[in-house]
């Protein structure tokens, strides 16, 4: 049972209340940069959920054996090898979607998000959780990013999946939604000063959503506490 | 005291050491399971483009092979451009040269430019670029059909007051908002052409000297 809370509360953390995307602002770079389309958001998100999994489970597994003195580059080192990892084998099995991302494939390196978990959860915690965490961080950055990648596409083509065959082959081309036709594109929600503002409203939309439930939750707790005082008095 | 940080610190080197040791091997292997595969993919990539501009039916050599490295002063670029020579039992076809534009908004334009023997365009395809999007990307096929607007277009002679865009008299479209972007790819795809006209023979004489398939789009 304290296990599963345990589980539950990284699932919380990672997906909402310290998201890596809208949260920490760990990864801005490429979180900015490459959610012009869905299929770009959804194809460095699945990367980087990857390499998040991957070097948390191994720092977790090598923590024992890491001297506190020499971690950061050890950490540095397996994310990279991670990376580059990836980064051969997007070249070789989805090389449209690795020409579309280009640089910010390499960059997943320096997102801080996974060298941020490494340090303050993988290296401290067993195997198990450090991987779930690194699931849950990664699930949080990959729906952000869809979320930013849907809405500035949405915005600026007025399409849905376009060049989804780039990620899933060419099947995928059935996927391609045109929510409505533009003459010429709305260049605002393409270019990187759209990102951040749509970037904003979410943060806004989170701020907003959070500070309701807090309203919402001390009325509750004034209620119990009278409800008591009153039981209380009756006795 | 002395000895035991000389002792630490050769222990921290040792286990760094052997994490970049590991970390390497890692990389090592994946490397060489993906090598062949990636190799495949950008040579793929090259035939696509190469099909997309000459008709795969005209020619019946490996075009990726047959391929020589201009020197730079040929097309006046900075970087040194290759030519893929299309032949049909031995006689020649076509040709598609690589070339960059300079001149783009925001730096340079890759771009393949496939020439039939007779001087017309077999057809133009954008390579790379960094144009705005939305205004100047329409230089990519994908984008708009711009780029088609070459093909079966000749130059008749190297001042052809044709070959720029209706701006500046020329019978090329610019585009709303990017005149910038298609005088250059015009510019290129014109010097292009007249390069071809003038040394023709020789580019299909000589022999093929490209590396290897690996860099064959110059891509990393």
């Amino acid at each position: 049972m304290k296990i599963n809370d345990e589980y539950k509360e990284l699932a919380w953390q990672g997906l909402w209340k310290n998201n890596p995307g809208i949260v920490q602002l760990l990864g801005l770079c490429p979180l900015l940069a490459v959610t012009s389309t869905l299929t770009n958001a959804i194809g460095l998100g699945l990367a980087t959920l990857f390499v998040l999994i991957c070097s948390n489970t191994t720092v977790s597994a090598i923590r024992k054996w890491v001297p506190k003195e020499i971690r950061i580059p050890i950490f540095v080192l397996i994310i990279a090898s991670f990376v580059t990892c990836v980064q051969l084998l997007m070249n070789a099995y989805t090389f449209g979607l690795y020409q579309s991302l280009g640089i910010f494939l390499p960059l997943i390196v320096t997102n801080c998000a996974i060298i941020g978990r490494a340090e303050a959860y993988a290296s401290k915690n067993p195997i198990k959780q450090a991987s779930f965490d690194g699931l849950m961080m990664g699930l949080g950055f990959l729906l952000i990013l869809m979320l930013l990648g849907a809405v500035r596409e949405v915005l600026g083509q007025g399409t849905l999946f376009d060049g989804a065959t780039l990620l899933l082959g060419e099947w995928a081309s059935i996927l391609r939604i045109e929510v409505y036709t533009l003459d010429s594109q709305f260049l605002l929600a393409i270019l990187p000063p759209g990102a951040f503002i749509v970037m904003g409203l979410f943060i806004a939309l989170k701020n907003a959503i959070d500070d309701r439930v807090a309203a919402a939750k001390p009325k509750t707790e004034n209620h119990e506490i009278s409800r008591v005082r009153v039981n209380f008095d009756e006795k | 005291m002395a000895l035991s940080l000389t002792s630490a610190v050769s222990k921290n080197a040792k286990i760094l050491a052997l994490f970049a040791i590991a970390c390497t091997a890692i990389v090592a292997v994946v490397h060489l399971l993906t090598k062949d595969q990636i190799i495949l993919q950008q040579q793929q990539e090259l035939l696509r483009n190469l099909n997309s501009i000459i008709a795969k039916d005209s020619y019946n050599n490996v075009i990726y092979k047959d391929c020589y490295i201009l020197p730079n002063a040929a097309l006046g670029t900075v970087s040194p451009q290759k030519v893929y020579r299309a032949r049909k039992n031995d006689s020649a076809v076509a040709a598609a040269i690589t070339t960059v534009a300079p001149d783009g908004y925001s730096g340079n334009i890759e771009l393949i430019i496939a020439i039939n023997i007779d001087g017309s365009i077999s057809g133009v395809r954008t390579l790379k670029h960094q144009e705005t999007p939305g205004l100047g990307d329409k230089v990519e096929e994908k984008k708009s059909d711009w780029i088609n607007s070459f093909t079966g277009m000749k130059l008749a002679h190297d001042n052809d007051g044709r070959w720029l865009v209706k701006k500046d008299g020329g019978m090329f479209d610019q585009f709303t908002g990017a005149t910038i972007t298609p005088r250059a790819v015009v510019k290129a795809v014109r010097n292009t052409v007249s390069y071809f006209n003038a040394h023709q023979s020789e580019l299909f004489e000589a022999t093929s000297n490209c590396p290897s398939q690996k860099t064959a789009k110059g891509t990393k």
